[in-house]
């Protein structure tokens, strides 16, 4: 076990230090920063709404992420497949398991450090009203396991194949219909011709509904399995693609 | 160390591997040779538990790769095809992660980098960032990744490669003197490096080995092999003469010298008898002699069919 925590380590290492590598971080970085104080301040009306929370901020989360997970993760497996690395990694003697947890927790990190770098946001709210603080850190937390869902699915999109833009492609449209199936416009158009019950079912799917419960400052074990199981499957379909699609 | 045994790999209809055996013990290094698309980068992927086999099994020192591949793989060590490595790392910082990962941490695992990086000559580019290396040091970047671990078993796919004649001959030395201790089989299209580093060689076509033997064996297989070559000086009557001998099947004349082929393979050393009682009996002025060895490449592209016949 305690080798494999080594290996899961120094692989999660390497990932992240060639993220940084590149100025492909830093921009990315820049690009996400602006992005969210542009759509909390602007589209999102933070001040017009009166109110010392980052409801604002968070609420666009889903979609930000939409594009920004998919463009971090969308590398992980691909890359490896195009330049043939993935042959030396698969065979060495490690668990694939551990090269693919060790590479989706890099590119979490590599994330939730964006995320982490929008605390002035915090501060702002903070010095401008008196904000329920606990409700801001389980928003925080909720966001990073939205990253986390799309992140583990751009990971599965990413080891089908070598091409990082249909990766990408892939994972938006995956990661676009978690968030549709419980997107009131789309479930009120449900709603015409399906009973109520298999909207609910359908809804139960979408990454929204759960995520919303975080945003309230609610930490429901619910939301939180579902937001596991989901990682959890992304991650398990990972291991089946990369064992059954060795030289595509 | 590595035993297969009736290993084969098909993708869809068509059979990469077909139906292969054979075993490669330590102190041997087994020479890999066949045409472009003949199997042989298959069969290695299979070794290393990259390829699942369709049908067969590989076992590399008693560990099944497909039952218990962590400890196969613990035994080997790999070069692929295409030398791949991660660009963005330096090569220090790319072997240390090798070793790394082969369980090398702290000092020993420094230690082991500056071993390999003295075995493949890498310390001039050592903090370099392997995307600004020449082909040739990226090549020997990922060979020395294969040898972080000292391992008892390699697999080279195609290891001298990109390399100038100067480092092809270090790499061929390097296999012969590891090939002392370890299992090794490497391919290439090269057919001196038979010579030079392998102690066996096996020629593979389509999938299906076609030849297995020393170097020796392979080349006594060539047509030429025990065929004598002369020199005479005069002796106009000598190609009908020797023609005449009963062990010669036949007689070819090359500019000034004359070839006798022997009728068959066991008939060579009489051959070379008869011819030189032949010379001293008739009193030919002899000017030059030799016995023929054989040539590796004459056997390769007979027992081959080449790439651009149509299968
Ligand atoms: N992933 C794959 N899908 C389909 N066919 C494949 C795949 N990999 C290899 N092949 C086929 O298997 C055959 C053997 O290929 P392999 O790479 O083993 O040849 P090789 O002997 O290494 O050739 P070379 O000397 O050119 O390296 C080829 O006909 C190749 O087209
Ligand atoms: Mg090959």
């Amino acid at each position: 076990m305690n080798r494999a925590a080594s290996h899961v380590k120094t692989i999660a290492k390497r990932e992240l230090s060639s993220y940084f590598a590149s100025p492909v971080a830093y921009v990315f970085l820049v690009i996400f920063l602006l992005l969210n104080g542009f759509f909390t301040f602007t589209a999102g009306q933070f001040f017009e709404r009166g109110e010392a929370s980052l409801a604002a901020f968070f609420g666009w989360h889903p979609w930000l992420y939409l594009v920004l997970v998919p463009a971090v993760g969308m590398r992980l497996w691909s890359e490896e497949r195009r330049s043939g690395t993935l042959e030396l990694l698969l065979t060495l003697p490690i668990s694939p398991w551990e090269a693919i947890l060790g590479k989706f927790l890099a590119s979490w990190i590599f994330l939730a450090l964006a995320l982490a770098l929008t605390f002035p946001v915090v501060i702002t709210v903070n010095w401008l009203g008196e904000p329920d603080n606990g409700q801001i850190l389980a928003g925080y937390f909720g966001s990073l396991m939205l990253a986390g869902v799309y992140l583990a699915i751009t990971c599965m999109t990413s080891a089908l194949t070598r091409n990082q833009v249909i990766a990408f492609i892939l994972s938006v449209a995956a990661c676009l219909f978690l968030i549709l199936a419980g997107f009131n416009p789309v479930t009120d158009l449900f709603t015409r011709w399906a009973s109520p019950a298999v909207v609910e079912t359908i809804a139960a799917f979408s990454v929204v509904t759960h995520y919303d419960g975080f945003q309230k400052g609610v930490i429901d074990s619910r939301d939180l399995l579902f937001f596991a199981s989901v990682i959890g499957f992304a991650l398990f379909a990972t291991a089946v693609i990369l064992r059954n699609r060795r030289s595509a | 160390m590595i035993r297969i045994e009736n290993l084969t790999k098909s993708f869809g209809a068509k059979n990469a591997v077909d139906n292969v055996s054979f075993s490669v013990e330590r102190g041997e290094v087994l020479g890999f040779l066949g045409p472009n698309g003949a199997g042989k980068s298959t069969t290695m992927r299979m070794i290393t538990g990259f390829l699942p086999p369709t049908a067969g099994s590989v076992s590399v020192g008693g560990f099944d790769v497909v039952e218990a591949p962590l400890e196969a793989k613990r035994l080997i060590g790999y070069l692929p095809e295409s030398a791949p490595s991660y660009p963005d790392m330096s090569v220090r910082g790319f072997l240390a992660f090798a070793a790394e990962m082969r369980g090398l941490h702290g000092d020993a695992g420094k230690r082991a980098v500056a071993r390999v990086v003295d075995l493949c000559f890498l310390s001039s580019v050592l903090h370099q960032s392997i995307d600004t290396l020449s082909k040739g040091y990226r090549h020997r970047t990922c060979l020395a990744q294969a040898l972080i671990h000292d391992p008892e078993v390699l697999v080279l796919d195609e290891p001298t490669d990109g390399l100038d004649p100067n480092q092809k001959h270090e790499v061929r030395n390097l296999i012969r003197d590891m090939g002392r201790s370890k299992a090794v089989i490497f391919s290439t299209h090269i057919l001196e490096e038979v010579d030079a580093a392998c102690t066996r060689a096996i020629i593979i076509d389509r999938g299906r080995i076609v030849a297995n033997g020393t170097p020796a064996e392979l080349r006594a297989k060539s047509e030429i092999a025990g065929a004598i070559t002369l020199q005479l000086a005069g002796a106009p009557d000598a190609a009908a003469k020797l023609a005449a001998l009963p062990c010669a099947r036949k007689v070819e004349t090359l500019g000034a010298q004359l070839r006798a082929y022997p009728k068959d393979a066991a008939a060579a050393a009489e051959l070379a008898r008869s011819v030189i009682e032949l010379v001293s009996r008739e009193g030919w002025k002899l000017e030059a002699l030799h016995t023929e060895e054989g040539q590796l490449d004459e056997v390769f592209r007979r027992i081959t069919l080449p790439d651009t016949v149509k299968r």
